[in-house]
């Protein structure tokens, strides 16, 4: 249990997809204006990382390394991924159509967010079993998703106050994420 | 006071100012009494709610106390003639708003006799039915006089209706620079007591409370022996901005917080001014009308400051005349105190029911200051006695995110001025918070009308359904009528026809 | 090399039958977007827009191909709901300057003809054959459509005047602060 837990908060934490790795910054500079639109782009996230990384595991170990295809990682990795989110495509689209209308072209983005890749290929070469890199995709998404809403909360704030003109917008957001990976810096060595 | 009380008493006021009061400057005058100026401008909105009514026509002669607006609503007051005299226009004149636009009035020339109507009142106004004596505060115009001019007879009847212990009468007058309520209370003490056993009476209320700040001895002094034998209680308040605010008073006095966007008549309270006791006795006693209010007339531009008893409608200009004139050019004019009132952008418009104070200010006392950027000191949110946060509040009606400023208590913002007056950035804070207002208040009036709009829209497309619908059915109709007709008359034609060949054939045989 | 081509078809098939199968069961009828934007619209049909009428307006609002501030006649309010319903940042103040219009009849130059009340898509001109015609200012969009059939040029748009009853603050400016 313990290495569990110690297992989601090192990949929430202290190796922290984004801040930490700088892995999927598009969608975090991307969908941060909005704290309710962050969370759910987190959850969608959260949740197209955790089957990827089950899936990918279970591909690996049970197509590609008794078939001797390892060299075709990559591309399968891809496919499962796109087919993820081409499903939470659908599903958000059928609950929630005004989200789909927000989240836009950010949601079929996901595939190509490089955490989502990232995460499973880290798995494969720490060559973790099942249950560890099933919780490893989803203590990186946990980071991924808590990162995205405090920064969305940040920029709500940044939203109303008086930016120099030069730092107006896209500028601030940058130093402001900068100063959040300083801070998460912090946690090293806490693990 | 002592220390001790003074000390538990601030802790239960919220928030608050401590402006340099310059109430020397008008306190000591007596009050005069305005001489008629030659022409009256009475609009005719002069409180919360519904326009009144116009009853009079042009050329029409009018007696003090007459009627000239009746009563528009059920939130309404009526407005009477303030001297007897001729009217001599109806129309639009510049109303005393910030805006300057003008507003429907009547222009009355007083014939100098200032002859008054007749008036019907009982002996002893306690004989009166409480029903009745709200009924004749609201025939007599009265609306609140500490500013709000929200109708007094609505409030009368309201608070029956839910049951006060409680009249707080509100002495408190915190605004910089104003004085009439203070004069008033010198002056004039007993009758302001008769009139808050009055509205006691009227409300059902058992409790008499008057609240005056401790910056007014004199006044403290005058009510206390008015009061002397009565049920009314005169209490000392610490001198604050803003404790004339009704809901401060309340839990200074009482300890009790009306809640957010509540009504104090929930917590058993009924708060009035107290030049709305003495016009009250004023109406029930003798049967007058509002017709005049005392006007603070202050400011170090003005030659001889002090307070006047005015007839509603006498310009601005009027009172200034009759202080004495102008020393310098002012920087600003003000109606109402300078935490609260309007800028008025000249001298000709008139003094109306809620003008409590009208103030020429150089350029000294108001200073221009530029606003600077917001460093965040909050001591915004220590002066706010609401408990709000305007720093917030105006940072998101800066970035023009309304709802956040509302989910901040925007709605409960009183628009004292105390945030304003502390900032030292000098930020317009309560500019942005009365803008926010109204844009809210237009944002929701246009929901209605869009609202309004699609119903007619939808109705209208309905209707011409409907009428293509008729049409083509009558055309149907129409049509088979024609259809039958026609068959009946070629059947009638072949039956002739027939006829005519079996006559042919008989001729034939 | 065949094994490889052979899995990989596999999968590819797999995952997109479970796909095909996936966007039956999650199929969406028509876009339940449109219905929402419509039931915004101010439904007068007006056409200001350019689209054919509000239905055609909130189709092209759903598919992101015209801009939330294309309602004239709508004002701010309808703007500040399609923003907030399509996730879109929009400045309300700016489109303040534009929006509250008003038609009026120029009584002098009416004839009576009764065109434009009906033309008016929401009963906003009263009328009847050769009287004066006259607006009703509250049910009036400013749709334009009076504007466009009066034979004499006897109705137009204008500013929706300011009365005391609708006068507020302006936002301040803060020149000084900004820096």
């Amino acid at each position: 249990m313990r290495e569990y837990l110690l297992l989601l908060l090192s990949t929430a934490l202290v190796n922290n997809v984004v801040l930490v790795k700088f892995l999927g910054l598009c969608p975090f500079m991307g969908i941060s204006k909005k704290v309710d639109t962050a969370v759910s782009m987190g959850l969608a996230t959260t949740f197209v990382m955790t089957m990827a990384s089950a899936s990918c595991w279970l591909l690996e170990h049970w197509l590609l390394a008794p078939l001797g295809m390892l060299y075709l990682r990559i591309l399968v990795y891809i496919l499962v991924i796109a087919a993820v989110v081409q499903f939470t495509e659908m599903v958000v689209r059928k609950s929630n159509p005004a989200l789909y209308q927000v989240l836009g072209i950010y949601l079929p983005l996901i595939t190509t967010n490089c955490a989502v890749l990232g995460i499973p290929l880290l798995t494969t070469q720490e060559n973790l079993p099942f249950a560890h890199s099933l919780l490893y995709g989803f203590g990186s998404a946990v980071g991924f998703s808590m990162v995205l809403a405090l920064f969305a909360g940040l920029r709500e704030r940044l939203a109303i106050a008086q930016v120099p003109a030069a730092f107006a917008g896209a500028p601030v957001g940058f130093i402001t994420a900068s100063l959040l990976a300083l801070a998460f810096m912090g946690f090293a060595g806490l693990v | 006071m002592n220390p001790l009380s003074r000390f538990f008493s601030g802790l239960r006021a919220r928030g608050g100012v401590h402006p340099d009061g310059r109430k020397g400057l008008s306190a000591e005058p007596p009050i005069r009494i305005l001489p008629m100026p030659e022409r009256l401008y009475v609009p005719l909105q002069q409180h919360v709610g519904a326009c009144a009514r116009l009853s009079v026509l042009v050329g029409d002669k009018l007696l003090k106390g007459q009627l000239i607006g009746a009563s528009g609503g059920n939130i309404s007051a009526p407005v009477h003639a303030p001297t007897s005299g001729r009217v001599v226009a109806i129309g639009e004149f510049p109303s005393p708003h910030p805006s300057g636009l003008p507003g429907a009035t009547v222009t009355i020339e007083p014939d100098g006799d200032d002859r008054c109507i007749e008036a019907v009142v009982p002996n002893d106004p306690f004989d009166l039915s409480p029903e009745e004596i709200a009924t004749r505060v609201g025939a007599a115009g009265i609306v609140g006089l500490g500013g709000a001019t929200f109708p007094s007879a609505v409030k009368l009847k309201l608070s029956r209706k839910s049951g006060i212990s409680t009249l707080i009468v509100n002495g408190g007058e915190c605004e910089p620079y104003l004085t009439c309520d203070d004069r008033l209370m010198r002056e004039r003490a007993s009758g302001i007591v008769e009139g808050i056993r009055l509205i006691a009476y009227a409300a059902g209320a058992r409790e008499m409370l008057v609240g005056i700040e401790d910056n007014k001895p004199e006044a403290i002094a005058a009510m206390r022996l008015a009061a002397a034998g009565s049920e009314v209680q005169i209490k000392v308040v610490p001198a604050m901005y803003p404790m004339g605010w009704d809901k401060q008073m309340i839990q200074v006095l009482t300890g009790r917080e009306v809640p957010a966007e509540g009504r104090s008549a929930e917590i058993g309270v009924l708060v009035h001014n107290v030049a709305t006791a003495w016009a009250v006795y004023q109406a029930i006693r003798f049967g007058r009308p509002l017709v005049s209010r005392v006007v603070t007339v202050s400011g170090a531009a003005v030659v001889a400051p002090g307070n006047l008893e005015v007839p509603i409608g006498a310009l601005a200009a009027d009172l200034i005349a009759a202080s004495g004139g102008l020393l310098t050019q002012p920087q600003r004019l003000v109606l109402g105190g300078p935490m609260m009132g309007t800028q008025l952008p000249h001298l000709n418009v008139p003094m109306v029911k809620g003008s409590s104070g009208l103030l020429a200010l150089t350029g000294k006392e108001i200073g221009l200051p530029q606003p600077a950027p917001c460093i965040r000191c909050s001591n915004c949110v220590r002066a706010c006695p609401v408990g709000l946060l305007p720093l917030e509040m105006a940072a998101h009606i800066r970035a023009a995110d309304l709802s956040a400023a509302v989910g901040f208590g925007l709605k409960d913002c009183i628009g004292c001025g105390s945030c304003s007056y502390v900032c030292p950035a000098h930020i317009p804070l309560v500019h942005f918070f009365n803008y926010a207002r109204g844009e809210l208040a237009a944002q929701e009036k246009g929901k209605l009308r869009t609202e309004a709009t699609r119903k007619l829209a939808d109705s209208r497309e309905e209707r011409m359904q409907r009428i293509a619908r008729e049409r083509e059915e009558a055309a149907r109709q129409r049509a088979a009528r024609k259809a039958a007709a026609d068959a009946a008359k070629k059947a009638a034609a072949m039956e002739a026809a027939r006829l005519a060949a079996t006559e042919n054939q008989e001729e034939l045989v | 090399m065949f094994i490889a081509i052979f899995s990989l078809t596999l999968l590819g098939g797999a995952l997109g039958l479970f796909l095909g199968y996936a966007a039956r069961r999650l199929a969406v009828e028509g876009n339940p977007l449109v219905e929402e934007i419509q039931a915004i619209l101010p439904g007068s049909q007006c056409g200001q827009c350019g689209f054919p009428g509000c239905a055609g307006a909130a189709q092209a609002l759903a598919n992101h191909e015209a801009p939330v501030t294309l309602c004239p006649p709508g004002g701010r309010e309808v703007v500040a709901l399609l923003a907030a319903k399509l996730g879109v940042e929009v400045n309300l103040t700016e489109v303040a300057d534009t929006v509250p219009q008003v038609a009026e009849v120029l009584e002098d130059l009416c004839i009576g003809c009764t065109r434009c009340y009906k033309a008016c898509p929401t009963d906003a001109i009263l009328g009847a054959a050769k009287q004066i015609h006259a607006v009703f200012r509250e049910a009036c969009t400013a749709c334009g459509k009076c504007v466009e059939v009066c034979p004499t040029e006897a109705t137009r748009l204008i500013p929706v005047p300011v009365t005391l009853q609708s006068w507020y603050w302006s936002k301040p400016s803060l020149q000084g602060a900004t820096a």
